[in-house]
């Protein structure tokens, strides 16, 4: 047996020169995900990172795993390929808002339904990087880009909610300025069997810079957004004395004390949704961390069972039965 | 039995009917009956895009021809003998492509006022001398089948459900079939529903001996079984079907699994629902969310280490085509199948055409060579599949396999290899770290296939250009030109792997005629006729159509004239032209949703070797 080596987060790294602007939010994500790697000892050969088209999908070049960089808004379908012909790797997708969410919409909503075994970082910057600048299906509207000078009349995409709605078995969100929450939030993705969907807050300092400031600067950040921590209560501010109690489908601030458990593993996807609602009242803090977090059999389990299956009914084919069916016919 | 047996050679029936009357049922069965008799055969299934359109209406016709013969033979036939019409749209949309003096057999039970009106028809065919010339057998197929069931617990609509085995027992009294197949078969099928298999069985009984009772028919005919058979196994083969098995052993003989990723498309749609029967052959399919993910999946499994694959017809191929450049440039095993159909946008989605060729061999954003092949027949599909599926796994490149609508769901027998014949090609995967990048290259130049789980292997591949040596990223304009280079000379070097076409007839002449695809054989028909009346033309089917075997120009160079009849605009002439300037290429070219007929092809040929002299 090989001896176990205790990996290190450099030992993710590629050879190649990382090539994101300078302050770009990426790299926060690329050092979170290796030391999460390192952290649980993944084997590099086990690895496939998989990604589309923009800037956060150069991502698979800097990894010393193994990548493939697809085409724009497709890595979803060719990760869930990579997965469904071998379980036993590990997959993570690397997308951004428009390569997930716009071109790639379809393939994310479906690669969710269908639980393929993968860990999908989408990079949130509400902004076409790649292409210089231009409005995303998550930039608000109004949002003043070079193709929306007047500002954009587009309603944006929840990608929580997208991702909910799709049936995703993992949920979570997290930001490029806080490095240990992301690390956590990877690791309990790494750790879901099955679809995990893990939103950044990624801060693109070119094109849309401080997108996220409002909540993700220190000084405000305890006020107006919350950490949903399993099994805890749901608490925010600065002190922790503030909390949020839900009944029904209303949230609101209430003492620390009186604040409500949060359990992102209860079968219903509603207090996730409701705790994505919070995004849009101004008075609320907005949710980061898990929003969901369940079991359910994964595409390639699925398909690998059934051929088991199969197979021990009808017993192993030979490809010969394919060809000499039982309607041949002998001419001598 | 007091009918005398008149010999006949060479026949040919179109069953036409409602769709909802089971012409493709009474079809595939008086062909697996006839096969099994020992006659060759070909047949032509030619069904509306509309599952049910109108009942009674025209758009609603659906039709099946059965070719079969004594002989060899390569079509389902040009004009059919034998018409079976279960109603007068049946009727209106087919007399007039069946041969003079042929027998018309029509369900009068169908041809009331109601039934004339839903097919347009102002006046009765049977009655107003549209039919002048031709034997019409009048019978009341539905009163005789009511007759047939008396007694039965079926329903009416049930008992008038039978109709079409009362119909298929008078053409295997016609043509001296025996009716213990389908019997057999109908025990099988309805081995859960016992009511159902004998009302069906009495019907078709029936129609059997009401063919001898009624004397319907002046006379009874026997088609000889073929004499001088190659001797092996044979089945019935459908094209789709033969597309299915060949992949599945095409990866096998590369010592693969197979998946494909797929999205149902008509007429392709069959290898995906064949294929996923196949869960213990190793084989996974995975019905995606849209052609392309379809592509996408099967790049991914590639890249895993299976051999990916995907099915489609060309609007779907239309989708797939910048995934097809990511395969062409990640350097992966892909087999790509487009059954085609008639286009463009969704066209004539059930009928048959051959314009896809230039869309599959340049169809793509940069330098992009696939190698491209196509099949000429169902029984030549599972060949094809399998050689799509060495190319791919020997050359590390997508591959292109062309199929179409009328080789999709014509069916004939195929003469089955034997298991050891099959050629290997096992597949050797990377796995020394020793000196390894991505683009490490054997003889062949196909790069080294590392999948992902090998210890020290690890490596990135995508579709921005790499560098040659280390595989890395590269926007170098030398090395990006070497790339498009390599790329390409690894392609054009598929043609030292496949074979120089054979010439059917003298290697030199007045005229060559080349065929591609599915009109191999109208070509093949019409061009033995000419050769038996002794005119010096010869035939050559090209299997392999990017890049082209070696050796055509000194075939070409031994013949007057070169014609290619194409089922489109003259897309084959159009490549060859480029490809050899020196000579000519006609084009004969047909875009009618319909296959060539030999005597058409045969007229061509003739009318242009008259003009000349």
């Amino acid at each position: 047996m090989s001896e176990v080596q205790q990996l290190k987060a450099k030992d993710y790294k590629s050879d190649q020169e990382v090539r994101w602007c300078p302050g770009c939010g990426d790299y926060s994500i690329l050092s979170g995900v290796q030391s999460t790697l390192a952290e649980m000892g993944i084997p590099k050969e086990n690895l496939v990172m998989v990604s589309g088209i923009g800037c956060s999908s150069r991502f698979p070049y800097y990894m010393d795993t193994y990548g493939f960089h697809g085409i724009h808004g497709r890595a979803n379908a060719i990760a869930t390929g990579v997965q469904a012909a071998n379980p036993d790797l590990q997959v993570w997708v690397i997308t951004g808002d428009g390569d997930g969410l716009s071109i790639g919409g379809n393939h994310m909503i479906h690669s969710l339904r269908r639980n393929v075994d993968m860990k999908i970082i989408l990079f949130n910057n509400e902004i076409y990087g790649l292409t210089k600048g231009q409005y995303s299906p998550t930039s608000p509207q109004g949002l003043r880009t070079k193709t929306s000078p007047y500002g954009s009349v587009d309603a944006p995409f929840n990608p929580l909610q997208l991702a909910l709605g799709a049936g995703a078995t993992f949920v979570a969100r997290t930001l490029d300025v806080r490095p240990k929450h992301m690390k956590a939030v990877l690791k309990a993705a790494a750790e879901h069997k099955g679809a995990a969907f893990v939103e950044v807050w990624q801060n693109c300092v070119i094109f849309n810079d401080g997108a996220f400031k409002g909540w993700t600067e220190k000084k405000v950040r305890d006020e107006l957004t919350i950490d949903l921590e399993a099994g805890q209560p749901m608490v925010f501010g600065a002190e922790k004395d503030k909390g949020l109690k839900a009944e029904g489908c209303h949230v609101s601030v209430v003492p620390a004390a009186e604040a409500t458990n949060w359990d992102p593993t209860v079968d219903s996807a509603g207090p996730a949704f409701l705790m994505t609602q919070l995004d849009y009242d101004p008075s609320l803090p907005r949710p980061m961390g898990v929003f969901r977090q369940v079991e359910r059999p994964t595409l390639g389990g699925l398909i690998h069972e059934q051929i088991n299956d199969v197979t021990a009914k009808n017993g192993e084919g030979e490809l010969k039965d394919l060809l000499y069916t039982p309607d041949c016919w002998e001419v001598k | 039995m007091s009918s005398e047996l008149i010999r006949q050679d060479d026949v040919t029936i179109r069953f036409a009917g409602d769709s909802g009357d089971g012409m493709q049922l009474t079809g595939t069965q008086f062909t697996d009956t006839t096969a099994k008799v020992g006659n060759d055969l070909a047949t032509f299934p030619d069904f509306p895009s509309e599952i049910r359109a109108p009942a009674g209406t025209r758009a609603g016709v659906s039709g099946f021809q059965i070719h079969f013969s004594s002989r060899d033979i390569y079509t389902p036939g040009d004009s059919p003998s034998v018409l079976v019409a279960m109603n007068p749209a049946a009727l209106a949309e087919n007399y007039k492509d069946i041969q003079p003096g042929a027998i018309i057999v029509v369900n009068t039970g169908s041809f009331t006022e109601r039934d004339l009106k839903r097919a347009g028809l102002d006046s009765n065919p049977l009655t107003d001398g549209t039919l002048t010339g031709f034997r019409v057998i009048e019978e009341d197929i539905n009163q005789r089948t009511i007759e047939a069931l008396e007694g039965t617990t079926l329903g009416k609509k049930d008992v008038l459900r039978c109709k079409n085995f009362y119909t298929l027992g008078m053409m295997y009294w016609l043509f001296s079939r025996p009716c213990e197949p389908t019997f057999e078969w109908l025990d099988k099928k309805f081995a859960k529903k016992p009511e159902l298999a004998d009302a069906n069985q009495r019907a078709l009984k029936a129609g059997f001996n009401h063919g001898e009772l009624l004397r319907l028919f002046q006379g009874r005919y026997e088609v000889p079984k073929v004499e001088n058979v190659t001797p092996g196994t044979y089945r019935n083969i459908m094209g789709n079907q033969g597309l299915a098995i060949g992949l599945a052993t095409g990866a096998h003989l590369a010592g693969l699994k197979a998946f494909l990723g797929s999205y149902p498309i008509t007429p392709a749609t069959d290898i995906l629902q064949y294929m996923s029967l196949m869960k213990n052959y190793d084989v996974i399919t995975c019905q995606m969310e849209d052609e392309i993910a379809g592509i996408c999946t099967a790049i991914g499994a590639s890249y895993a280490g299976r051999l990916g694959m995907t099915t489609t017809s060309g609007p779907g191929l239309a989708l797939k085509t910048e995934a097809l450049g990511l395969a062409v440039i990640t350097e992966l095993p892909l087999v790509v199948v487009n059954v085609q159909r008639a286009g463009p946008s969704t066209g004539l989605p059930t009928k048959v055409e051959q314009a896809d060729l230039l869309q599959s061999v340049f169809g793509r954003n940069g330098e992009a060579p696939i190698p491209v092949l196509a099949c000429r027949c169902p029984a030549d599909a599972f060949e094809c599949a399998v050689e799509a599926c060495r190319i791919a796994t020997q050359y590390m490149t997508p591959v292109i396999l062309l199929s179409d609508n009328y080789i999709a769901n014509g069916a004939e027998p195929w003469k089955l290899p034997e298991m050891e014949s099959l050629t290997e090609f096992p597949v050797e995967f990377v796995t020394d770290p020793e000196g390894f990048t991505p683009y490490n290259r054997d003889e062949k130049l196909a790069r080294g296939w590392a999948k992902p789980g090998t210890p020290g292997l690890q490596h990135r591949i995508g579709g921005l250009e790499k560098d040659s040596e280390t595989g890395n990223v590269s926007h170098d304009p030398d090395n990006h030109q070497h790339m498009v280079q390599l790329r390409q000379d690894k392609i054009m070097g598929v043609r030292n792997s496949i074979p120089t076409p054979a010439v059917n007839g003298p290697d030199s002449g007045e005229l060559l005629v080349i065929a591609w695809g599915s009109t191999y054989g109208a070509t093949r028909a019409a061009v033995e006729r000419m050769q038996a009346e002794g005119t010096a033309v010869s035939h050559m089917h090209m299997r392999h159509l990017w890049p082209f075997p070696n050796g055509l120009k000194e075939i070409f160079a031994n013949f007057k004239r070169i014609i290619i009849p194409e089922l489109n605009m003259g897309q084959l002439a159009r490549i060859m032209t480029s490809e050899y300037p020196e000579f000519r290429f006609e084009t004969y070219s047909k875009v009618k949703g319909k296959p060539f007929q030999a005597f058409e092809l045969k007229n061509h040929f003739v009318k242009i070797l008259e003009e000349k002299s």
